[in-house]
């Protein structure tokens, strides 16, 4: 049996902020299993948690017979402390790198299976500093408090009309412009 | 081999056209172009921010976390950082030969790896180009266009990536930081269960890496005035090669040959690889620029990677990926391929021999053993090297008295390639702009040559927002005419 809510967390722990994703989905876990949880589900019924350096391709199967898929990310011009948003499947959803948006992703789970993405929504975290083996940042743990916290309560109200009402902004989409476009 | 559109006589009269990023590579590239009144180009240049961090990230750190930590350089290829660096510390154990087992479960690995890595760079990131053209729409020209037109064919791509993962997985304990590789050896085999998984998709995967091969083998065949002259430029190759001469993407000795076939030198251990290879600084990148001694700076520059290592053997172990070199090298004549897209079908070719060593090797009895590791005699230096899926990757480490790690030096193979994806986008240049006014449609040849070597210019950073674009064009007064910016969002300015 799948979970019915995937929490994917993207980052790398290597490289300072970047290991907000990660460093988010460690807490969550730790909170699901330090038998706070209370719910007639046990946390591994309700949710499954995986992390992965960049979203790809075959993330897609892990995305099956889910009803809600909550990306955690960092973000570098994102507003403090954090943005929380539905992800909007793009038709125009640029790829140009070996990672994909999550936007993308959904756009390819729908290629992929024929039929209707589950509902997916980003939480983004500012990150101050990305360099390799740099620590997170302070603003950046703070920022990481604040979306702990909020991580809690879109656990404990896993729906997506509660997550849509919780939004903090519209998605920012995508754009297909080339790379190279002169004007 | 020539050097010439480096750098033009006078810069300060031409008009500059920039590239940045380069779209479908992973980290920062940028390309920068300098053309006259009439549109004739004067100087190319591809620019990469390598991150040169590395060894101070290494250095200090107790040698047996170093295959885990090592990851973390590169979202794209951390098992073969992972691999390279535990071979590299085998020497610090003593360990001169590894187990049955344990050498078979690394192997694994890296066909693992090679397998995932190579599906995602055909089927998603270039096959666009291939399938659509260069100049094709660019609202299509991307996986979601695929997705559409070629159903069958993201399918298989994702399929192909997923499986690799998976064998990646179970050989390194878990998606992601694995621990597989230890100095030494390895500290878990494979299990039944997870033998028996992979079992039931191999033949799949076999079968759908072959087609890959026989689709892009289709495209040269139906293009061949493309796809042989095609960025086209002479070089030297270099690859490691099995001790037998046979390809070997794990484990051997250095060959290299020149422009003509010929070889160079062969043979070598690679522990040696510093008294081949020295790096040269240019003042106009910030990454280094390889090249063999014996040559020197002008003519020892040289290729790595799939077209590089499927030349540079004698013969592959596996019949049918065998077949399918046999037919590359009769394809390419008395010569050596030298044209980009060339590294697409050797690319399909490498895919298929990992698919059949994953099949092999999922069939012998070793790779369930449980006779993990073995130690030596303590070392205090250690050389490792793995051809990786874009190319030869080499981890060189000293190792104190306190297992403390006292230098690490690494030269990945988007380095060797620096200078060869710098010939190639100055022959498209040449090829395509000169003379034309520049549209969107030719700037993207540009990125395909770049494309056709997948450099990875790596680091797993992502974040939204992380990567900008911009665009400028400016006139030679350096006064900027256009420009065009975006956030990793997707935000335009």
């Amino acid at each position: 049996m799948v979970a019915p809510v995937l929490i994917f967390a993207i980052g790398n722990e290597s490289r300072g902020d970047d290991a907000l994703g990660p460093m988010l989905l460690r807490k969550l876990d730790a909170w699901l299993n330090s038998g706070a949880w209370e719910s007639e589900l046990s946390p591994v019924e309700q949710f499954e948690l995986i992390e992965d350096f960049q979203l790809q391709v075959e993330h897609v199967m892990d995305m099956q017979d889910r009803r809600l898929v909550l990306f955690i990310d960092a973000g570098m011009d994102t507003t403090a402390p954090y943005v929380f948003y539905r992800a909007q499947m793009s038709n125009e959803a640029l790829l140009y790198s070996h990672a994909l948006l999550p936007e993308a992703l959904l756009k390819v789970y729908e290629q992929f299976y024929r039929q209707p993405s589950p509902d997916a929504f980003v939480l983004c975290i500012r990150g101050e500093r990305f360099e390799l083996g740099e620590s997170p940042s302070p603003p950046a743990e703070t920022h990481l408090a604040a979306a702990l916290d909020f991580s809690g309560q879109l656990l404990l109200e896993a729906e997506t009309t509660v997550w849509d009402r919780l939004c903090t902004q519209k998605s920012p989409g995508t754009a297909i412009r080339s790379a190279h476009e002169i004007r | 081999m020539s050097l010439s559109l480096e750098t033009a006589a006078n810069p300060e009269n031409l008009r500059r056209v920039a590239i940045d990023p380069v779209s479908r590579v992973e980290g920062h590239g940028k390309v920068t172009i300098l053309l006259d009144d009439k549109n004739r180009v004067h100087q190319v240049r591809l620019h990469i921010v390598e991150f040169r961090g590395f060894e101070k990230f290494i250095q200090g750190r107790p040698y047996w976390e170093v295959p885990v930590m090592v990851q973390r350089l590169c979202g794209i290829c951390p098992v073969s950082h992972h691999l390279a660096a535990s071979k590299a510390l085998d020497a610090i154990v003593g360990a001169k030969h590894l187990t049955p087992t344990a050498e078979k479960n690394r192997r694994l690995m890296h066909y693992g790896q090679i397998l995932q890595s190579h599906a995602l760079h055909f089927f998603h990131l270039c096959s666009p180009d291939l399938l659509f053209g260069f100049d094709s729409e660019i609202s299509k020209r991307n996986i979601v266009g695929i997705a559409e037109k070629y159903p069958e064919t993201a399918r298989r791509g994702i399929l192909l990536r997923k499986f690799g993962q998976e064998v990646i997985r179970h050989t390194a304990g878990k998606r992601i930081h694995g621990t597989g590789a230890v100095p030494g050896g390895v500290n878990k085999s494979l299990s039944i269960a997870e033998r028996d998984e992979l079992l039931k998709d191999i033949y799949q995967m076999v079968a759908w890496s072959r087609e890959a091969v026989h689709m892009v083998k289709e495209l040269h065949h139906r293009n061949p005035e493309l796809y042989n002259s095609f960025g086209a430029f002479r070089a030297n190759y270099m690859s490691m090669v099995g001790f037998d001469g046979g390809l070997d993407l794990y484990h051997g000795h250095l060959r290299a040959r020149d422009e003509n076939g010929d070889i160079l030198f062969d043979g070598v251990d690679y522990r040696d690889y510093t008294q081949l290879i020295e790096e040269e600084v240019k003042n106009w990148s910030y990454m280094k620029f390889p090249y063999l001694k014996s040559l020197g700076r002008e003519k020892g520059w040289y290729r790595v990677g799939p077209m590089s290592r499927i030349q540079n053997c004698d013969f592959i172990s596996t019949p049918l990926a065998e077949i399918e070199r046999r037919a590359f090298i009769a394809y390419s004549g008395v010569m050596p391929m030298h044209a980009p897209l060339g590294y697409h079908w050797t690319r399909m070719i490498e895919m298929l021999h990992a698919a059949e060593m994953i099949k092999d090797l999922l069939h012998d009895d070793d790779i369930t053993g449980s006779d993990l590791i073995v130690t030596g005699e303590r070392g205090f230096e250690g050389v490792g090297v793995i051809e990786a899926p874009r190319g030869t990757l080499i981890h060189h480490y000293r190792v104190d008295e306190n297992d403390l790690v006292t230098m690490c030096n690494l030269i990945v193979s988007t380095t060797h390639n620096n200078q060869a994806m710098n010939e190639a986008v100055r022959r498209v240049a040449q090829q395509y702009l000169h003379g034309h006014k520049i549209t969107e449609g030719l700037l993207n040849h540009i990125e395909v040559a770049v494309r056709a070597f997948d450099p990875c210019l790596s680091c797993a950073t992502h974040a939204l927002g992380k990567m900008p674009l911009e665009v400028e064009v400016l006139d030679k007064a350096g006064e900027r005419l256009s420009f065009l910016s975006r956030t990793g969002d997707g935000v335009l300015g």
